[in-house]
């Protein structure tokens, strides 16, 4: 039963992808078929991963496609359910919001059913990728997922920086593909088959398990986007529709998270505690640059992707403390480190798909994404303002909020280092910890300055002056679905680490180390003595304490508001222009973090009348670049024109050449043959 | 019954909280040959704030009006967190130290935003000054807590406590290096000299005191209150980690007598100290603020090799 939902999940997304195929070709078709089914999708989807979730027990089928010899194995367990769920909240959010979305930002039949197809390849891709039993279907679902959004990046190709941008996702992609391919066929070489039975029970030596190990954090970190190799989230993300950068961002970088765990914590035969630490490190690479970045971007959505380099960076990080307790015989504590983390990738899901619904929200009725000309919404679009604000506080990770248990989980994990013998190990998790607290405080940094200068102040722009809310109600529904979902998980987290808990189960064969104290109310996942935090009693607390204080501070009727212009200093003339900006906002942060980026920044200053004091022009520029570009791509980008071109001698464009090079490919292939 | 007397705490440390500030006023004055008003003049400030009408922006949303009352629950949120004159009472076992530095965050981030809400440079500048501060305040702070809580092996305030009780008296490097980070993270986020100055309004330097220029009436009454009210917090949060003995560790009336006292005594040796401290030293600039937050983080990682290299059993 729960595997044919699973199974009608798929079908239910290449259907509607078929649907608006059906609709361009025969207007008589409903253009709304489509999002009925995608959100069908979605809510099989949910509905399989929770039904897994909650009578664990792994599935196990087998398909006869594919090649004759090699049938599909599909197999279905926690983890990969606990990703259904994942993908299943967003695609059924999505599929409110799409509608009027789409209807908007494209008016020709054609884009339509291209965007619509594709939509429906790329999730069923990714749900193939989850049910994947064997190297060869986890590899064609992987790009079908991998082509079908590249095609979504590239939908606005009108724009060539869109078209480079696309090219770039398609070039890691692929890149990583072969990564991922390079992986499963050095453990396959040790194993009889490429089954992930198969593959389990691989005798593979310890120097082979970690080349695979590294091979494997490359070609899923390319997707995930750990730095460095995260270049390409930033240039994709911004161009694509954003109901697909919320897919995107929000699920298709978890489904890569899966094939790391997947391939890290299930089908090499045993972990080393060494990986862990490569893990550790690079997540803390990736959480720290991540957030840096981010707090510089003035565009929204690249903002919104380097903030998932950050969130991606914290999940691999604590995913690298789970495994130093699993190669350490504490698998109590991976249980709680892999809950920790499988919780904030959900977290993840929710908010980030949040946060890019919501900038879509804005580029809808402002045709605006630049941070910097935008200001005074809250007054302007209050719903959206609202629902925004609830993402902002997740992502910042403030208590009553989900972000922040995850969060918390992720520091009590780090906390119990203690248990751990080596002396190196114990020093290096509590400083990872503290750079994890640095990240989140730089995130609410990041945050403050995303929710103030869009939403707050006097507007910078006649676009946003003229904003107006948004009148679609699916279009609120979706985003406000997942600010309540955030909420709920912040105040009732037990309600699904009940349910992550099984995962580690079946994973770890261990679950966390006191499963009673995980009860409705109270959160203490090692014991009650060592840690809880009763997110109920807090709101109720909350409640109390500011009902109070505003019924004491309202009693008095005299002391009612009084509206007045803003004081200007006496100087008369308040401009918009006066508010801070986001290069001023983060200025301080710039300068202490200097050696972070690639800083070009100019002041040119224009004199009046030959004199140095008196200044007619003022102009300033800011460029910031990624070291990454500049340090890695660059030279690589180098390296592969100059070997190009050394291969290009060979190119004479003379047929007799050519001719003498099949003369010569024949005869040493008479050689080989002849052998 | 154990919750009412958390209740009652956190009352009392709320309505205490000016009298600290008032206190310590009157200990700067001292040092500086001026005057000094009555410890109760906070209360008359506030007194007064309430019953004056405020002005608001007529840029101003909701989130302005909104954003003193969040401050403030959140502050005695974190009031009813800190163990202040009795121990083990069921509101701490409700949130431990890492949700008290969440509550802190959560405080922040609304002073921020309503600085940003009215679109004046001012208020701009408070919050942007304000959260790089605060990031950077922030790991040295938990830093230096990491290392309490290692040592105690939880992250709940009373059992840490309790264990620092149990123990006795032992000097602990570990112990002295994370007092100092914390007493340099606590100057600099309840905004005093060094790194900011709550008597100042001068448009270079100030950066609490930017963000709530627009405020005024109640709702600039309830930002004092809770800023007072953070200051007690960290006060109550060094004096009881560190020097925990005279806490009350039963429910009754002559232990929680006692512990009012001792707290009380305690406190008034920090706000000396702190007076001292702040009357021998200039604020510094902006910009050299992170090589002091460095310096503090500097002491909370020496504060956690030092217990991991020196005091752990293994």
């Amino acid at each position: 039963m729960i595997l044919f939902l699973a199974y009608g999940a798929i079908l239910l997304s290449f259907a509607s992808g078929g649907a608006a195929i059906a609709h361009s070709c025969e207007p008589k078709v409903n253009k709304q078929l489509v999002f009925w089914l995608l959100g069908a999708s979605g809510l099989s989807a949910i509905f399989a991963g929770l039904g897994e979730l909650i009578y664990p027990e792994i599935r196990l089928d087998t398909l006869s496609l594919g090649l004759p010899w090699i049938p599909w194995h599909v197999h279905f367990d926690s983890l990969s359910a606990f990703f259904y769920l994942i993908i299943g909240i967003a695609v059924f959010a999505v599929s409110f919001y799409a509608p009027h979305y789409t209807h908007h930002e494209q008016k020709e039949p054609q884009g339509f059913a291209v965007l619509s197809l594709f939509t429906g390849l790329f999730i069923a891709g990714m749900m193939l990728v989850l049910l994947a039993d064997d190297a060869f279907m986890f590899m064609i679902a992987w790009e079908l997922m991998s082509v079908a959004s590249y095609f979504l990046v590239a939908f606005q190709h009108e724009n060539a920086a869109n078209r480079r941008a696309a090219f770039l996702y398609l070039l890691m992609a692929e890149v990583g593909a072969l990564l991922i391919i390079l992986a499963f066929g050095v453990v396959a070489s040790f194993a009889d088959g490429f089954t992930f039975d198969a593959l389990r029970a691989s005798s593979i030596p310890t120097s082979w398990m970690s080349i695979a190990f590294v091979l494997a954090l490359m070609g899923f970190g390319m997707k995930a986007g750990l730095v460095p190799i995260h270049v390409w989230l930033p240039e994709a993300h911004p161009v694509a529709p954003s109901h697909i950068s919320a897919l995107m961002s929000g699920v298709m970088l978890k489904v890569a998270l899966y094939g790391l765990i997947r391939f890290c914590f299930d089908l090499l035969p045993e972990v080393h505690w060494e990986w862990g630490v490569v893990l550790l490190i690079v997540g803390t690479i990736s959480a720290l640059g991540g957030i840096l970045y981010a707090m510089m971007q003035q565009n929204l959505k690249r903002l919104l992707a380097y903030s998932s380099v950050e969130n991606i960076g914290i999940i691999v990080m604590v995913l690298g403390l789970s495994m130093i307790f699993l190669a350490n015989d504490h698998k109590e504590l991976a249980a709680l480190g892999l809950l920790a983390a499988l919780f904030h990738a959900f977290n993840h899901a929710l908010f980030k798909n949040l946060l890019f619904l919501g900038a879509g929200m804005i580029h809808h009725q402002t045709h605006e994404l630049n941070i910097d000309m935008l200001g005074g919404l809250i007054k302007r679009m209050p719903k959206t303002s609202f629902i925004f604000l609830i993402g902002c506080m997740s992502i910042s990770s403030l208590p009553l909020f989900n972000g922040f248990v995850s969060e918390w989980l992720a520091f009590q994990t780090a906390l119990q280092v203690d248990v751990l013998d080596n002396g190196v190990l114990r020093s290096l998790i509590p400083v990872s910890a503290a750079a994890l607290a640095l990240t989140a405080a730089l995130a609410a940094a990041c945050f403050v300055k995303v929710f103030g200068l869009i939403f707050l102040g006097v507007p910078r722009s006649r676009h946003a002056e003229k904003a107006k809310e948004i009148d679609n109600k699916g279009m609120l529904a979706a985003p406000a679905m997942l600010a309540g979902l955030c909420f709920f998980f912040g105040i009732f987290p037990s309600s699904i680490l009940h349910l992550i808990d099984n995962v580690s189960k079946q994973l770890l064969g261990s679950t966390l180390p006191q499963k009673d104290v995980l009860s409705f109310l109270t959160l203490a996942p090692v014991s009650p003595e060592q840690a809880s935090y009763t997110a109920p009693l807090i709101l109720i607390g909350a409640l109390i304490a500011a009902g109070v204080s505003f019924w004491i501070l309202h009693r008095n009727s005299e002391t009612t508001m009084r509206i007045a212009p803003t004081w200007d200093c006496g100087f008369g003339g308040l401009t918009p222009r006066m508010q801070y900006t986001s290069s001023a906002f983060t200025m301080p942060l710039r300068r202490i973090f200097a050696t972070a980026f690639l800083l070009d920044e100019k002041v040119e200053k224009t004199m009046r009348e030959n004199t140095k004091l008196n200044v007619a022009d003022v102009r300033y520029s800011l460029v910031i670049q990624d070291h990454c570009w500049v340090r890695v791509y660059q030279p690589i980008e180098r390296g592969v024109n100059r070997v190009a071109k050394q291969v290009g001698r060979i190119q004479t464009g003379n047929i007799r050449t050519y001719l003498g090079y099949s003369l010569a490919t024949l005869i040493l292939l008479l050689w080989v043959v002849s052998l | 019954m154990n919750w009412l007397i958390a209740i009652l705490q956190t009352a009392l440390f709320v309505a205490l909280a000016p009298l600290l500030a008032g206190f310590m006023k009157f200990c700067k004055c001292r040092l500086q040959n001026r005057r000094a008003p009555s410890f109760f003049q906070p209360y008359r400030d506030l007194l007064k704030l309430t019953r004056k009408q405020p002005v608001i922006s007529e840029d101003a949303s909701w989130l302005f009006c909104a954003a003193p009352y969040i401050i403030f629950t959140a502050m005695v949120l974190a009031a009813s967190v800190v163990p202040f004159i009795a121990v083990d009472l069921p509101t701490s076992a409700e949130a431990d130290v890492i949700v008290l530095v969440g509550f802190f965050a959560f405080a922040r981030f609304f002073l921020a935003l309503a600085g940003l809400d009215i679109g004046t440079a001012f208020g701009g500048m408070g919050s942007s000054r304000e959260m790089t501060i605060s990031s950077l305040a922030e790991p040295a702070m938990l830093m230096a807590v990491f290392t309490l809580t290692m040592t105690a092996s939880t992250t709940n305030l009373s059992g840490a406590i309790e264990h620092v009780l149990g123990e006795g008296l032992i000097l602990r490097p570990s112990f002295v290096f994370a007092l100092f980070a914390l007493l340099l993270v606590a100057v600099a986020e309840t905004g005093r000299i060094p790194v900011d100055n709550p008597t100042t309004h001068l448009e270079l330097t100030m950066i609490h005191e930017a963000m709530i220029l627009e405020y005024s009436g109640r709702h600039l009454a309830l930002i004092e209150w809770a800023s007072q009210l953070k200051f007690m917090l960290y006060g109550v949060l060094i004096a009881n980690i560190f020097f925990p003995w005279g806490i009350a560790e039963n429910f009754g009336l002559s232990a929680l007598g006692y512990g009012l006292l001792v707290i009380a005594g305690k406190l008034i040796f920090l706000c000396i100290f702190l007076a001292f401290a702040e009357t021998a030293v200039a604020k510094m600039r902006l910009f050299r603020v992170q090589e002091y937050l460095g310096f503090a983080y500097l002491l909370g990682l020496l504060g956690m090799l030092s217990h991991i290299i020196l005091e752990s059993t293994r």
